[in-house]
């Protein structure tokens, strides 16, 4: 990193505010012979929290230090203003007694159960006084009405997932917590339960803290982004930002990507684009499929961002967003790492070292970002 | 009729024994094959080989340990004394003690492997849904158990009623009280009245292949 960073590891960490009444704080130390995880976070009490990953860096366990399957020896959590645990006072409130959901990696239905039975197993040991999402909305949200008479060995692997949300979303949880819920299923299954997900995020306003080690899913559903690394949090922040560090591992993958939240502004009719709106600057899409004021996430490839210093009107390029270059990275001999500001929101552009050093390209110049590509996400 | 009224009590007696044994069993294997299914003790090696005995020793070594305990200067009998119970050996409460001990594998050892077959994650889903251990163990694990249950009760039973040197041992050979139907075919056999003898014994074979088809012809079920 150099410049003045507006992403820099300090901007990123101030997602959620310590002693915020609708925020996560969780700290946990715990040890294995062969694995240590240490993390110390705050998370935001709303949207989806990515925990992120390669296999082995602590994804699983720091989710199920947050259910209380696992205590940590040195711990803290605090959610939503509820003390769930803290060591320092030998408080643990064991996970039964704690007001949260779990979708476990591979479908977990009781097997001598009905799925209507299994959805029912939750609800009724929580207290009539404390239930606010209807059954009947739990199922309508997944889509699993067909199902109710039948037993979890007739169902298939995306059926017993969304059997599974439903399960847990029927306690009325405070906070959600998914172990890469969509791991075990083919592209096939995972595409008809991404829907179901992107709802249940509109819908309810119940913080998910979701596992996943797939970019794509962590792009399509994240809002906000833990990455972990051998049992510690190397950054944490809105998905946006983190996505565009450069002192991150995201940015240097091969298919790199940020993401924009914008608004649908307007439709072209007659050239069948969409007209999305973020910061204030337009961004153009193909289609017209997103309703007119909707929010949208967009997502941009760092390899479809090129630079340019005048703001050209005779190229194809229909988006040209005014930019400032934040930070480079030039690690790859031939190849340069951008990231850029554009009116507060992150962009990455990889472009040839070569042009970097003819155009001038440095940290605090400001220049112009064409954008071959955009992607609805949602 | 081939089986005479002593025969007809000792059978009576035999169920009697093989069902209150059986009960015991089931309410004291329980939490021991609970306990071996979950525990990462270092005693749970020592417990399992302890329960395990009687499927190596000779009935007459347990049965003679048995005796030797519930006896009137055994810690069991002194015990049972100052209790007011009196003593155990050659009294019903004194077969099912032995029955207890001799076929406590049999039960054990079938829960025990339906216990570990749950594993951990349905009681990890159930926590997640807010049922506590108690709770936990009579929805999720009893119901998931059952088969194992059911191979456990029925292997109990029909250890119980096809054992014979413990019995013999502790029991004696009192009609009516201690004279099970194993007890009584040897009766018959010394007494040279094979006829009464192979009634009992095609009795008893039937009774514990009837059994055992039972319990292989229903391992074929597919648990969903």
């Amino acid at each position: 990193m150099s410049g003045a960073a507006p992403f820099g590891p300090g901007a990123a960490r101030t997602g959620a505010i310590a002693g915020d009444d609708a925020a996560i704080r969780a700290r946990f130390g715990l040890g294995w012979p062969d694995f240590r995880l240490d993390v110390d976070l705050a998370l935001p009490g709303r949207g989806v929290i990515a925990l992120f990953g390669h296999s082995g860096s602590g994804k699983t366990t720091l989710l199920r230090c947050l259910a209380g399957l696992e205590r940590a020896a040195d711990g803290y959590l605090a959610v939503r203003g509820e003390l769930w645990q803290d060591e320092s006072q030998h408080l643990f409130v064991p996970t039964h007694r704690r007001p949260l959901g779990y979708v476990f990696q591979e479908a977990s239905l009781f097997a001598h159960l009905t799925v209507q039975r299994n959805l029912e197993f939750g609800l009724k040991r929580v207290p009539a006084a404390s239930r606010r999402i209807p059954l009947d909305q739990a199922i309508a949200l997944l889509g699993i009405e067909p199902l109710l008479a039948r037993t979890p060995g007739r169902l298939s692997g995306g059926e017993r997932q969304r059997v599974a949300i439903a399960r847990a979303l029927a306690t009325s949880p405070r906070l959600l917590l998914m172990d890469e819920p969509l791991a075990a299923l083919d592209v096939k299954r995972k595409q008809e339960i991404l829907p179901y997900l992107e709802r249940l995020h509109a819908e309810l306003d119940i913080p998910v803290i979701y596992v996943s080690h797939a970019p794509e899913e962590v792009a399509r559903l994240a809002d906000h982004v833990v990455l972990l690394a051998d049992g510690r949090a190397l950054a944490a922040g809105p998905i946006g930002e983190v996505m565009a560090r450069l002192d991150l591992p995201f940015a240097h993958d091969e298919d790199a990507f940020v993401v924009i939240d914008a608004r649908v502004a307007a439709h072209d009719e007659a050239y069948a684009l969409t007209r999305l709106e973020f910061a204030g600057l337009p961004l153009w899409v193909p289609g017209l499929g997103a309703p007119l004021a909707s929010r949208v996430r967009a997502r941009v490839l760092a390899r479809d961002v090129s630079l340019a210093l005048s703001e050209r009107h005779d190229s194809s390029i229909l988006n040209v967003l005014p930019a400032r270059v934040v930070s480079l990275d030039e690690a790859d001999p031939g190849r340069t790492l951008v990231c850029l500001d554009v009116a507060g929101t992150p962009l990455l552009a990889r472009i040839t070292r070569r042009s970097a050093a003819q155009l001038g390209i440095v940290p605090g110049r400001d220049v112009y970002a064409q954008v071959k590509g955009v992607a609805l996400l949602r | 009729m081939a089986i005479d009224s002593a025969g007809l009590a000792a059978i009576r007696l035999t169920l009697e024994l093989a069902a209150v044994t059986t009960t015991v069993l089931l309410v004291v294997g329980t939490p021991i094959a609970w306990w071996l299914a979950r525990t990462g003790s270092r005693w749970k090696g020592v417990v399992g080989a302890v329960v395990a005995l009687p499927l190596v020793l000779p009935p007459t070594v347990i049965g003679f340990y048995l005796l030797v305990a519930l006896g009137p200067h055994g810690p069991v009998g002194q015990l049972t004394q100052a209790l007011g119970l009196g003593l155990l050996p050659f009294t019903f409460a004194g077969l099912v003690v032995g029955s207890v001990f001799y076929s406590l594998p049999f039960v054990v050892q079938p829960l025990q492997n339906a216990f570990e077959a749950i594993g951990e994650r349905p009681l990890e889903v159930a926590a997640t849904l807010r049922a506590g251990a108690i709770d936990t163990f009579f929805s999720v694990v009893l119901p998931l158990a059952r088969p194992g249950f059911v191979t456990a009760t029925i292997l109990g039973f029909a250890h119980t009623v096809g054992e014979f040197g413990v019995v013999l041992m502790i029991g004696g050979n009192i009609p009516e009280k201690t004279r099970v139907v194993s007890v009584q075919i040897y009766d018959h056999v010394e007494a040279l009245e094979y006829a009464e003898a192979h009634w009992l014994s095609a009795g008893m074979l039937v009774f514990s292949f009837v059994v055992l088809l039972a319990l292989y012809g229903r391992k074929k079920e597919v648990v969903r």
